[in-house]
């Protein structure tokens, strides 16, 4: 059954009293200047789960994420990973909940002026200096085998195309063994079948590590694929949420109107 | 004719009334505007700086890119302050010769062309090229790295980008612009003395000997190790604007010029008060 909001802070029917998800949004307002972004948005993602997140463009389906990572701070509203309310942590105890995040960004930021596999050894570098070079080398090699790249690691980022980038983002998000994976518009740029190997592979990486994952996209056919829960955001506030065969059957116009264009 | 209703000469005297005053105030609001802004800049920048500050003295400490940065800043900017440093050289010769032969000192040459290059030209000539080179260059890659969201990726990672990319990049400055000074006064003087040896015979150690006679350390290392100064400020405005670049293109463009321009600015407006402390303090 979908869950739909006529008010951000209504509870789902279905969440278990005490429970501790993974990641929670309650009630979260960002605004930058006079622009409302988020007003109001609440969601939870509990481990080896899927949400989607979608909506038009520029309804702060990015920013959301990136106040999730601590990129931006909210201006009212909690954030909890674990439990533990991250608004508003200093950088240095930040980056201790971060150690166990994993985010794709939209162009994949790999450091140009570094090769593939250094930039995935990047945070294995700074983080796990009990570990040698060769045994580093190992798991940089693992890693790009799991995204599907084979070879080709001398390469500098500008040498690969956008699907490769991607790939390699993926790796280097996994780097650290994260428990929650943060995804921003993975598909986005990509040809249909570039698209699709990315889905599997996302579809792939979720069944054997169990995270919780929130993913950002408007590719309703990625969303469909690869999420458990579709979240519906529409100007500021979460709509609509739920299975997809459920959001299917909501009222909303809205939501009617972005599944049929979808 | 009721009050509401105005003469010709009335409403010309309204008129003329308010006009004058629109440019006055237009005029004020823009300083007005501009001082808040540099207000803004400069308080931001103190937020950076301690952010920074913070970051530097807390572990782990990144040696691997501060090793980099040192090669960076010191080894590829030592042949342009060596060009320098010889231009200035042969400049102040010229000009040293010119002046002392018209008041009949030409014996004092050697002090002339030592003093110059050591206390004033050399550490000046250097921040202001470095400044143009390292500061260009550092505002415009932090730029980059922040409009591709690669700032933002590091520090996603659990990495303080304060202490990878900025504390490392000035540590790196205030460290090398002092061995950069001495490159370029070293430069300096060489081809001085060859300039004036051309001219006059005039051996290299008679020419050391001269110039340096009488002189104490303290004449001389206050003035190099003051550089140190500089490369804290070429490095801060660097970083700062290269790292709150914002706007794509454009904006790397606007940091790397901010980066050289701002910094080159404040180096000279530093030097004034550096020369003075070292007067007072040293003197």
């Amino acid at each position: 059954m979908a869950t739909t909001y006529d008010h951000p802070m209504k509870q789902a029917e279905d969440e278990i009293p005490g429970s501790v998800s993974v990641v929670a949004v309650e009630c979260v307002r960002k605004a930058f200047a006079s622009h409302k972004v988020l007003d109001g948005v609440s969601l939870t993602v509990d481990r080896g789960e899927t949400l989607a997140v979608l909506g038009r463009s520029g309804t702060g389906k990015s920013v959301l994420l990136r106040l999730i990572v601590g990129l931006e701070t909210p201006d009212s509203g909690t954030i909890r990973i674990h439990g533990r309310d991250i608004a508003g942590l200093a950088l240095d105890r930040m980056g201790e909940i971060r150690k166990k995040m994993g985010f794709l960004f939209q162009h994949a930021a790999l450091y140009d002026s570094l090769t593939i596999a250094e930039n995935v050894a990047f945070p294995l570098e700074h983080h796990r200096r009990d570990m040698s070079r060769a045994e580093r080398g190992d798991r940089v090699a693992a890693l790009l085998a799991e995204v599907g790249l084979e070879h080709g690691f001398h390469k500098m980022p500008s040498e690969i195309s956008g699907g490769m980038q991607k790939r390699v983002g993926l790796a280097r998000a996994l780097a650290l063994e994260p428990e929650i994976l943060l995804l921003d518009e993975p598909t986005a740029g990509l040809d249909p079948i570039g698209s699709r190997e990315i889905d599997d592979l996302i579809l792939k990486l979720q069944h054997e590590r169990q995270m919780a994952s929130i993913v950002v996209t408007h590719d309703m056919h990625s969303a469909r694929t690869i999420a458990n829960r579709l979240a519906l955001l529409n100007e500021g506030c979460v709509i609509a949420e739920g299975a997809f065969e459920d959001l299917q059957q909501s009222e909303i116009g809205f939501v009617k109107e972005f599944l049929k264009q979808s | 004719m009721s009050d509401l209703e105005r003469t010709p000469a009335a409403e010309t005297a309204s008129r003329t009334r308010i006009q004058p005053d629109l440019p006055m105030a237009s005029a004020l609001g823009a300083v007005g505007n501009l001082a808040n802004e540099f207000l803004e800049w400069f308080g931001n920048l103190g937020l950076f700086a301690w952010q920074v500050l913070r970051a530097a003295v807390t572990p782990p400490f990144e040696w691997r890119e501060l090793v980099r940065q040192l090669d960076e800043v010191g080894s590829k900017s030592l042949p342009l302050v060596a060009m320098a440093g010889a231009a200035i050289g042969v400049v102040v010769s010229l000009e040293a010769r010119y002046s002392l032969s018209r008041f009949g000192a030409k014996s004092m040459f050697p002090t002339t062309l030592v003093y110059s290059v050591i206390q004033v030209m050399g550490p000046i000539i250097t921040g202001l090229v470095v400044s143009g080179r390292v500061g260009a260059g550092m505002g415009a890659e932090l730029a980059s790295m922040k409009v591709t969201e690669q700032i933002d990726a590091i520090e996603a990672s659990a990495i303080n980008p304060y202490r990878l990319l900025a504390a490392t990049r000035i540590l790196a400055c205030i460290l090398m612009l002092p061995l950069l000074t001495l490159a370029t006064d070293a430069c300096g003087l060489l081809t001085g003395w060859f300039a004036q040896a051309l001219v006059e015979p005039l051996s290299f150690h008679q020419f050391i000997s001269s110039g340096f006679s009488g002189a104490a350390f303290n004449a001389f290392l206050p003035q190099t190790f003051k550089t140190a100064v500089y490369g804290l400020i070429i490095g801060l405005i660097a970083c700062f604007e290269g790292m709150g670049a914002r706007g794509g293109a454009a904006g790397v463009g606007r940091a790397a010029t901010n980066s050289v321009v701002l910094a080159s600015l404040f180096l000279i407006l530093a030097d004034v008060v550096l020369v003075k402390f070292i007067l007072v303090c040293f003197s």
